[in-house]
């Protein structure tokens, strides 16, 4: 491969359009070291075309590890951001938008990323097994709190927070609206697009920096357009309406009582400082009369041994590295399916000249036109196979494969591209108490049917082909502007591709001898659940508390639902039967910041004057805070510099006499709040 | 929270000021038992997890009171009027 990276040393960067401008490169910093990426790209886009795949440290094991989504629900590539006072912990690779002078360094290692001496936790991890806080550290009890709590403390917990105060400032923001659209996907977009033509007051939100989601991430056709080029149109559609308001950079993150909803809007976070007066982050609090929510979905990842090995990638994050901002994940890749949608990867792969070099697909039987497919391009085939571990020490260097009849084959591959299937992203239909229902189509939880005053579509809803989101976000943004009274424009119909997208699942791979992880954030393998399971903990809510699943920051986001198949397949139960965990606001973490807004230090309360403030202020009075009132605490005389004591002294005309008496006061008032007007 | 307030229209709940259970009548000082009744009316209260009727008091907006028909737990509101008229039916 060349070095596209117009010798900015980037060797994994491809050629294609993607949604990156070449002829604006930024340089930026990871462990010290500089490096380039282009504008368009996210820090982890610029770290893979650099060729940089170990990103972190995991947290209980120390093992190496890489970058696995391109998305929100990372559970791996947590950096801290920026130095000093800006310092921010366990910020998300994947949703960093690169920017001049961008400075992150990786968590949870010590001395250094390539050498940890964490690490050795690895091979002792026979001891740190589920529950293990709660097996080791019992006895003695009074050695709990000053050494076992320290020492944990000490060597758990990822990222550092600044110890400085912060420099920046926080914006809160109230928005009332007709139709809230979460999300900027197909459906999102169809939908904000047929509320907005009505007239109707619409806000569009989505996380990304870039409208579009799937559309800017795959080779898709929207009515002769490219579905990038389409996802521009609309955009540019709805920027030019004064009833829309378009919030790029913005997290929903919790739906309340009231049509209320709570969102963050990253103002300047892509900056390498705020300009002057620019708050870092908006707190949004919007009121909306109808919420359609097109928040997409999640690709799971399969359990297999050494599946946390720095190349091993959900198969839509390499799309989406390839197609959006052309960059390979690897040189030699496999993909391991369990969808058609895995294929897709195969194909684009292929195409943009990476080595495909074995489709593992565990479905014994494939549809013939993906076969034929993989035939012209002369991919290798197997069906009925799976992927059951990954080797290699700080990156993959290959796999073995067990085919249809039992055999191990082993394939010299650097990544592994893997496509467990797709789970609906409906936290937020979940948060004021509605329960999902599973869905045995997709095999995933889908949102309910019933929820007031919302409507899920597109890939939210289960519906995961293109065309079907883009008809339901139509219908539902003309639906919810004709029950508010709007008159909904002329219906637009977009030919678009029905990609297919069924799918077996898979949830974990048979007989497979390395650790195998379910919870890549936790370090919660596979055997860590076999042994909760063994030990009774058959209730989902019990086991995640004592195995940590999906406890961590990115809040089991990729993690849940393998874990709860393995309970289920471990309890002999269906996964229905095992009941949902709920989620809960926040759908990503937020900084308190932000929370906090305006109100912190000074401005956290009021202060109050009274009325005799500035008479006693112009009798240059020293003031003592008392609750939220300034009172006048003593008056400095004339000629006296500082304090209360030489202008009473002087007064008393004795300083030596008045200081002993004073001195003796204090010592027997010591336990007073000295804030306190001193009577 | 929003609360439909009969005069300004839909507001947040944080412009409004709680007073509890709207239901619980103030004993005549006069009558037979009224220690026992006033007993009953201050301490003894109902606290639902449900449909609960309760008084508002729209302090940073008209400033009347109001009768608001609450599910305690979904936080749904059903009715709201003016407590005075309430108090008349």
């Amino acid at each position: 491969m060349t070095d596209l990276g117009r010798g900015h040393r980037q060797p994994y960067r491809v050629l294609g359009e993607g949604l990156i401008d070449r002829h604006r490169a930024l340089s930026f910093r990871f462990d010290g070291k500089t490096l380039t990426g282009f504008a368009g790209d996210t820090l982890a886009s610029a770290l893979l075309a650099s060729g940089i795949h170990v990103v972190g440290r995991s947290f209980k094991y120390h093992r190496p590890r890489g970058i696995v989504t391109a998305g929100s629900d990372e559970p791996n590539a947590l950096v801290e951001l920026r130095t000093g006072a800006r310092r921010e912990p366990n910020t998300r690779a994947t949703v960093i938008e690169l920017f001049e002078g961008l400075d992150a360094s990786s968590q949870n290692r010590w001395p250094s990323l390539q050498f940890d001496v964490g690490a050795i936790n690895s091979l002792l991890s026979p001891l740190f097994v589920a529950g293990f806080y709660y097996k080791t550290f019992m006895w003695p009890a009074s050695f709990w709190e000053k050494f076992y709590e320290p020492l944990i403390r000490r060597a758990a917990g990822l990222g550092r927070a600044s110890l400085e105060a912060d420099p920046d400032h926080y914006e809160k923001e109230t928005a009332f609206c007709d139709v809230l659209v979460v999300g900027g996907g197909p459906a999102g977009l169809a939908a904000a697009l047929n509320s907005a033509r009505s007239g109707a007051r619409v806000i569009l939100c989505d996380e990304d920096f870039q409208f579009g989601g799937r559309l800017n991430a795959e080779h898709l056709h929207i009515g002769g357009l490219t579905a990038a080029q389409w996802a521009r149109r609309v955009e540019s559609e709805l920027a030019q309406m004064s009833e829309v308001t378009l919030l790029p950079r913005t997290t929903l993150f919790g739906a309340y009582d009231g049509n209320t909803f709570g969102a963050v809007e990253r103002v300047a976070d892509h900056l390498l400082t705020p300009a002057l007066h620019q708050p870092r982050q908006r707190l949004w609090r919007i009121i909306a009369k109808r919420t359609i929510l097109a928040a997409g979905s999640i690709e799971r990842p399969i359990v297999f041994g050494g599946n946390d090995l720095p190349g091993v990638m959900l198969a839509s994050a390499a799309r989406t590295y390839l197609n959006r901002f052309c960059v390979a994940l690897g040189r030699r890749v496999a993909v391991f399916t369990t969808t058609d949608e895995g294929w897709k990867t195969a194909v684009d792969l292929h195409s943009a000249g990476v080595a495909v070099e074995v489709v593992v697909d565990s479905r014994a039987e494939i549809k013939p036109a993906l076969l034929s497919a993989a035939q012209r391009l002369g991919l290798r085939v197997m069906a009925g196979a799976q992927v059951i571990e990954a080797r290699g020490a700080r990156r993959v260097h290959g796999i073995m494969v067990r085919d249809n009849r039992g055999r191990l084959i082993r394939f010299q591959v650097d990544s592994v591209a893997m496509a467990g299937g797709w789970n609906p992203n409906m936290a937020l239909s979940t948060h004021l108490g509605a329960r999902p229902r599973w869905s045995e189509r997709i095999s995933a939880y889908v949102p309910a049917e019933t929820l007031s005053n919302m409507a899920v579509v597109g890939a939210a809803n289960g519906s995961l082909a293109l065309g079907e989101a883009l008809r339901e976000g139509f219908l539902a943004g003309r639906t919810a502007v004709e029950t508010l009274g709007f008159s909904a424009a002329a219906e637009e119909t977009v030919s678009a591709e029905e990609d297919s997208v069924e799918a077996a699942p898979l949830w974990y791979a048979h007989r497979c001898r390395r650790k195998a992880f379910v919870d890549f954030q936790h370090d919660v393998t596979r055997a860590d659940i076999e042994i909760a399971a063994r030990e009774g903990f058959r209730s989902l809510e019990l086991l995640k508390r004592y195995t940590t699943l999906g406890m961590g920051t990115d809040q089991g986001k990729t993690s849940n639902s393998n874990g709860a198949a393995l309970v289920s397949a471990l309890t002999e139960r269906e996964i229905p039967a095992l009941g949902t965990t709920m989620f809960r606001p926040p759908y990503t973490p937020i900084a308190m910041g932000t929370l906090a807004g305006h109100h912190r230090g000074r401005d956290f309360k009021p202060t109050r004057l009274t009325p005799a403030y500035h008479w006693a202020h112009e009798q240059g009075a020293a003031f003592v805070e008392s609750g939220q009132w300034l009172r006048a605490r003593w008056f400095a005389q004339p000629g006296s510099k500082i304090g209360w004591q030489p202008s009473l002294a002087r007064s008393k005309q004795s300083d030596q006499a008045w200081e002993f008496a004073m001195s003796q006061r204090w010592e027997r008032s010591s336990y007073r709040d000295p804030m306190l007007p001193y009577s | 929270m929003r609360i439909l307030c009969p005069f300004c229209g839909e507001r947040a709940s944080s412009e409004f000021a709680y007073l509890g259970d709207a239901s619980a009548a103030r004993a005549d000082p006069q009558g037979t038992e009224a220690m026992a009744r006033f007993l009953e009316a201050v301490y003894f209260r109902e606290n639902p997890a449900g449909v609960h009727t309760e008084l508002w008091y729209h302090e940073s907006g008209c400033r009347s009171w109001l009768r608001v028909k609450r599910d305690t737990c979904s936080h749904q509101i059903f009715d709201v009027a003016y407590a005075k008229e309430a108090l008349r039916t």
